[in-house]
């Protein structure tokens, strides 16, 4: 006598794989596969326009790890990921308590800090070229005060310092609204009870609301970290990555070595460098979340 | 957020180079062709005139259903189309810059165009200016033909001049006396005067040096030796000019600064140096304008000359077919219509008359000085294999050239220190 084939929970199994099916497809096509091709070439010299794909194995980690360029890029990058994340978390913690207070005209401030975020990023980039020129807007703005502004992209140090304040400016409306919403979760009796205790809002601040906010502060660090890794349209409209290399960041470095130089393999090696790096930063802060984050302890 | 969509963002940058995985080999077809030819103009007249040429050529072949002429923006142009090949996208035929010809034409990525052109009726191929030719050689092939050789000349804004009591270079032309210390006083005063720009570099925005090689050739400063072994700018012509140039810009004020833009077309600056083929932009212009050859160095009289070429590329499914076009597109009877836009390389067309037929914003003594004395005795703008890997180091390395203070001496052997290694590969 046969049993039947479709139990009940193998009909479940089934379900539950065509459940996650076009998610693994999705993942695999576009994540999986491009992720194991990009490693494949980095063991390859690949010449697009002799059109030549020769194996080398390690050779062009050799030339990582020989690359007298690698470090100012790591540099460029670990500057310009602390200033953005340093910047946009506490301008958008800041901005979301602010806008948290029951006053009139919230609603406009909170649209008016949101939409950059909207806004396409090349043409914000773009508009904000003009504006930093030597002769742009925001210097005819400092000459109404009295203030001769800097040549911002083309000074060694304001030009690292104009890229962050131009992607902080578009994307800090972002972390804003997602702090709004933690904060605006945070039960109204903690404060009142405190209140009570006799505690100061700065010690309501510490002790109630940055801890019970404490898992959006993870999730926008991740979110703002591994986005700060992977800027490229402002460099690349902005600076171009100078002057000098000094806003040459990685992801910046990778597209010249790859698609300007033509080396494809190259490129590859330092993309499995940026991999590297984000998993490895992303596994340290998730590792890190049940010491601080108020939820997982 | 989950691990796994990390993970997906972490590779976003890694995807755009996994994406050009793909593309096969060519396999010559006998089927109907459609042909795609990348250019950097998006100019509809320049596109009206190439459909044209080329709905006289399917009239002729009708195996050949389209030939597709495919815009992309001159600033991205070298790159994109990489990218197009590395993706097995490219196209059957493109546009190179001069500065990229080296790259393409040792590459072999080209079809060697002897043959074709040698075959195809009524070409002449004699007829082309062996100087025009040089860059897109290899091994004695033919690999492009120069459709544009374009020499660079000096536009002058009459009205901002007058208006600052100079004498315009026309007049100095006449007096002997246009040479690069006159233009550059000219150019400070009109600036003193309309608060504009005074001489503006076009392109170079203190980016893209090899412009400036319109300079420094006055100087007989070169960026590396013929060559490509020697590097030039630590050389005393190269210091030399360099200097100069650093003076005019931040103690003359005659050139703005780096971080200012200004567009002679619009009437923001008093002259500019560019190629002529920029005087399509002067047809509404509302001021008094001229052409001028460069300025006389302290090396006398030079040319510096911009050229483009046009290749068929060898992994196109129909390289024959494309080359076959090539031959086409460029033939006496197109090259001189060509020639309304693109300065041809056929010497029997290289004529003030001829010119002036198509060229009519430009006077004829215009087209003798600045066009065709430009085309034969002009310095092609440098280019060397690997060139864009060259010009971001020289690009990173003269930086600190642009500040008043710069050890000028010094900045320029840091710029041949970091070039060196690669002129050597």
């Amino acid at each position: 006598m046969s049993t039947r084939f479709w139990t009940g929970s193998r009909r479940d199994t089934l379900a539950g794989y065509l459940f996650i099916a076009p998610q693994l497809l999705g993942s695999v096509l576009f994540v999986f596969v491009p992720l194991g091709l990009v490693f494949w070439y980095s063991l390859h010299e690949w010449n697009v326009l002799a059109d030549t794909f020769t194996f080398v194995g390690a050779e062009n980690y050799q030339a990582l790890a020989d690359d007298p360029k690698l470090a100012d890029a790591l540099v460029a990058t670990g500057f310009f990921s602390a200033g953005l994340v340093v910047l946009n978390l506490s301008l958008a913690l800041l901005l979301a308590v602010l806008l948290n207070q029951r006053l009139r005209g919230t609603v406009f401030f909170r649209t008016v800090f949101f939409s950059p975020v909207v806004v396409s990023l090349v043409a914000w980039t773009i508009v904000w070229n003009f504006l930093l020129q030597d002769n742009g807007g925001i210097n005819a703005l400092l000459e109404t005060v009295g203030v001769d502004g800097p040549n911002w992209l083309r000074g060694e140090g304001t030009a690292m310092v104009a890229v962050i304040v131009v992607q902080v400016i578009k994307n800090v409306g972002l972390n804003m609204v997602l702090f709004l919403a933690a904060l605006q979760g945070v039960p109204a009796n903690l404060y009142e009870a405190a209140t009570v205790d006799g505690a100061s809002r700065r010690r309501q601040f510490l002790s109630i609301t940055v801890p019970m906010i404490s898992p959006t502060i993870l999730l926008t660090s991740i979110i703002t970290v591994v986005g700060s890794l992977q800027v490229f349209a402002q460099i690349a409209v902005l600076t171009q990555g100078g002057p000098g290399t000094s806003t040459t960041v990685l992801v910046y470095y990778l597209y010249q070595q790859a698609f300007q130089f033509h080396h494809f393999g190259y490129g590859a090696t330092l993309s499995v460098l940026l991999f590297a790096i984000v998993l490895l930063l992303t596994l340290v802060q998730w590792r890190m979340r049940r010491k601080w984050v108020f939820h997982e302890s | 957020m989950k691990i796994r969509g990390i993970l997906a963002a972490a590779t976003a940058g890694v995807l755009s180079l996994g994406l050009a995985a793909c593309g096969g080999d060519p396999e010559p077809s006998t089927g109907p062709v459609s042909l795609r030819m990348t250019v950097w103009s998006s100019n509809e007249a320049h596109l009206k005139l190439f459909n044209e040429i080329a709905d006289a050529y399917r009239a002729k072949n009708p195996r050949v259903t389209e030939v597709k002429f495919d815009p992309i923006p001159f600033e991205s142009y070298t790159t994109t189309l990489t990218t197009q090949i590395a993706g097995g996208n490219g196209p059957d035929l493109a546009w190179l810059l001069e500065n990229s010809a080296p790259d393409f034409v040792n590459s072999g990525a080209l079809v060697p165009l002897d043959d074709t052109l040698g075959k195809a009726e009524g070409y002449n191929a004699a007829d082309l200016s062996p100087s025009a030719t040089s860059l897109w050689k290899a091994d004695g092939k033919l690999f492009a033909y120069p459709f544009s050789t374009s020499p660079f000349g000096v536009f002058v804004n009459t009205d901002q001049l007058k208006a600052a009591g100079q004498q315009t270079p026309a007049e100095l032309i006449a007096a002997n006396q246009w040479t690069w210390d006159k233009a550059v006083s000219v150019a400070a005063a009109s600036s003193a005067k309309s608060g504009k720009a005074g001489l503006v570099v076009r392109d170079f925005d203190y980016k893209n040096w090899d412009n400036l090689s319109t300079v420094w050739t006055g100087w007989g400063a070169q960026a590396w030796t013929p060559d490509g072994k020697g590097c030039g700018f630590d050389q005393q012509p190269m210091v030399d000019a360099m200097t100069f140039l650093h003076k005019s810009i931040f103690t003359d004020k005659a050139l703005p600064g780096p971080g200012t833009t200004a567009d002679f077309f619009a009437g923001e600056a008093a002259m500019t140096i560019t190629q002529i083929s920029r005087a399509s932009l002067l047809k509404d212009a509302k001021f008094g304008w001229d052409l001028v050859p460069l300025p006389t160095g302290p090396k006398g009289e030079y040319a510096v000359i911009g050229q483009a070429g046009l290749g068929a590329l060898k992994k196109g499914k129909n390289a024959d077919v494309a080359a076959d076009f090539l031959a086409f597109f460029t033939n006496p009877d197109n090259s001189a219509k060509l020639a309304a836009y693109f300065p041809p390389p056929r010497t029997s067309q290289l004529t003030a008359e001829t010119l002036a037929k198509t060229n009519p914003l430009l006077k004829p003594e215009q087209l003798q000085q600045v066009v065709i004395d430009g085309i034969s005795t002009g310095v092609v703008k440098p280019s060397h294999t690997g060139q864009a890997e060259i010009a971001q180091a020289v690009r990173a390395a003269l930086d600190p050239l642009w500040k008043p203070d710069a050890d000028i001496k010094a900045v320029l052997g840091g710029v041949c220190s970091a070039i060196n290694p690669l002129l050597a590969k």
